[in-house]
């Protein structure tokens, strides 16, 4: 459904600490928004990079909770996992994630949901870093499409 | 263009005190000891730093006045946003998969489709 007005995602990252912030609007209710991030079926239709298909091996999408999923394409595997710090049913996820590949990272995320007039959400997520390396590879992460034509861009700058 | 070359402006960009120096040089032109002036460290280690940011190609200093302002090279800033330009699309295209489940959503949950749990928190 195309409707009304801008759903633009805006991005900001943040000069002084290594966090990135990421807002977004919907067309549906707070609680709507919530489930779709709470189960594990739904999670696994929408989240992770373009073209990679999404296993569950558990999602458990409450206070205390955990998950792990792999996204996979082509034999290509790539795990995640953390645990669920404070869930607030239509307001709030806070939770760990950590890349398998990178057992020793650990990047925290806030998810905040936010009523907006006319049966609609604003979604704001942040996921703090420890370091600004960290908060760097994060942004680069999922860009596997992009890279070629970076490098690209990076090949003419520095041409001359 | 040589691998080299490559590697040494993302050696010079994985710096976090030389990632600032190009921040502080995006608001516009600046000298040594303007640069130098936020941090603890020598002129001596702002101008290795700067060496390097100008050897990556990243920076360059006017030779005419004496003030030898540091010049950030403006498609460098350019470089930067595409980055995260890239990742705010793909950020999109995550949230137009989460729009088209929203809309093939029912509107109430079923009494059971989440997982029970044992000693679960009636609803709120």
């Amino acid at each position: 459904m195309t409707s009304t007005s801008a759903r633009e995602t805006r991005i900001v990252a943040d000069p002084d600490v290594p966090l990135v912030r990421i807002t977004r609007e919907f067309d549906a209710p707070p609680e709507k928004v919530f489930r779709a991030h709470t189960d594990p079926e739904l999670v696994a239709r929408w989240q992770g990079p373009h073209g990679m298909e999404t296993r569950m091996e558990h999602y458990d999408c409450r206070t205390g909770g955990s998950y792990r999923y792999v996204h996979t394409r082509d034999g290509e595997e790539h795990a995640f996992h953390g645990s669920f710090h404070d869930v607030r049913p239509a307001q709030l996820i806070v939770q760990t994630f950590t890349y398998d590949g990178m057992p020793d990272d650990v990047a925290l995320e806030r998810l905040v949901l936010e009523e907006l007039p006319g049966g609609r959400t604003r979604l704001t997520a942040t996921s703090l870093v420890d370091s600004f390396e960290g908060r760097d590879a994060f942004l680069a992460s999922g860009m596997e499409t992009g890279v070629r034509e970076g490098y690209e861009r990076l090949d003419a700058l520095l041409a001359h | 263009m040589a691998a080299d070359d490559l590697s040494r402006v993302f050696s010079a960009l994985a710096d976090p005190t030389r990632r600032d120096m190009v921040a502080r040089l995006a608001v516009g032109d600046a000298t040594v000891n303007e640069l130098a002036a936020p941090y603890d460290v020598s002129l001596q280690a702002v101008s290795k730093h700067l060496r390097m940011l100008e050897d990556a190609g990243l920076v360059t200093r006017s030779r005419e006045a004496q003030r030898r302002p540091v010049h950030l090279e403006a498609q460098v800033f350019d470089l930067m946003t595409t980055w995260i330009e890239r990742y705010r699309r793909e950020a999109e295209q995550r949230y137009r998969r989460l729009d088209d489940v929203l809309a093939a959503m029912p509107d109430e949950p079923l009494p059971d489709d989440v997982s029970p749990t044992p000693g679960k928190e009636g609803p709120s």
